[in-house]
């Protein structure tokens, strides 16, 4: 189970859109417990392919020690990426797969159609390593604040 | 020094998010990490022996590949080491 704050729900895909038709990335900051990973705090990162930044992602390992310091700083750990699929489904693709080694952490995809997020979906790496890693669905929980409830009732009354 | 474990490895140093070990040099540092914790090593190195081609290890700031001595670079108690698996993809 991924738990993220509608705010943080909202920045992610908004992320997509602004980078829309390119990737974009980023990492899930907060506290790995036993019903799931909390996501507590959202930092954006580069895509640092420039050769191929509508399908491919990568983010530069010194921005990860970064991040990874900041998250020390926070009392928090990595807990999770997140990516854009620009006009292309909200599942992990064999390069995804390939290039995921975070075991327990979640991969959350948004896919965005013609500039706008549509599906998010979020993928746990399971396994002990890459012999045996594997992609499971991941529930999303979206917490709402009361205030955040009372603001998308209004949107759609 | 200090050597920073990512989440994923955790599993493999008892839970402990900073591990400290006393080393002069990176590759006495990480000699004394899978020494300490052997079921550490596989996810690190293949097996000849080389650093996994998706494990970063960053001596503060800077990757170790890139350091001219490699991991015979001199590391001091106040220094810090990162083990950092790459983060990639597309569709």
């Amino acid at each position: 189970m991924l738990k993220i704050g509608y705010a943080h729900y909202e920045a992610l895909r908004a992320h997509g859109e602004e980078t829309y038709p390119h990737e974009c990335c980023g990492v899930l900051l907060g506290i790995a417990s036993t019903d799931g990973n909390h996501v507590r705090e959202l930092v954006r990162a580069g895509n640092t392919r420039t050769d191929s930044l509508h399908n491919r992602y990568n983010i530069a390992p010194e921005e990860l020690v970064a991040i990874q310091r900041k998250a020390r700083k926070l009392g928090f750990d990595i807990v999770g990426f997140y990516h854009s699929h620009p006009d292309h489904p909200a599942m992990w693709s064999s390069t995804d797969f390939a290039e995921a080694h975070w075991t327990g952490c979640s991969y959350v995809i948004t896919s965005v159609e013609k500039g706008t997020a549509k599906v998010t979906n979020s993928f746990l790496l399971t396994g002990t390593g890459e012999e045996d890693k594997k992609f499971a669905d991941e529930p999303v929980e979206i917490e709402m604040k009361e205030s955040e409830t009372a603001m998308q009732q209004r949107g759609t009354a | 020094m200090n050597i920073h474990i990512p989440t994923p490895l955790r599993a493999y140093t008892g839970g402990e998010p900073t591990v400290s070990v006393p080393g002069s040099t990176v590759g006495d540092a990480l000699e004394q990490l899978t020494g300490a914790y052997p079921a550490l090593r596989q996810h690190l190195y293949t097996g000849d022996g080389k650093l996994r081609s998706f494990v970063n290890i960053y001596l503060n700031d800077d990757d170790i590949r890139y350091l001219p001595a490699k991991d015979a670079t001199p590391a001091k108690e106040s220094d810090e080491l990162t083990i950092i698996p790459s983060i990639a993809g597309g569709d």
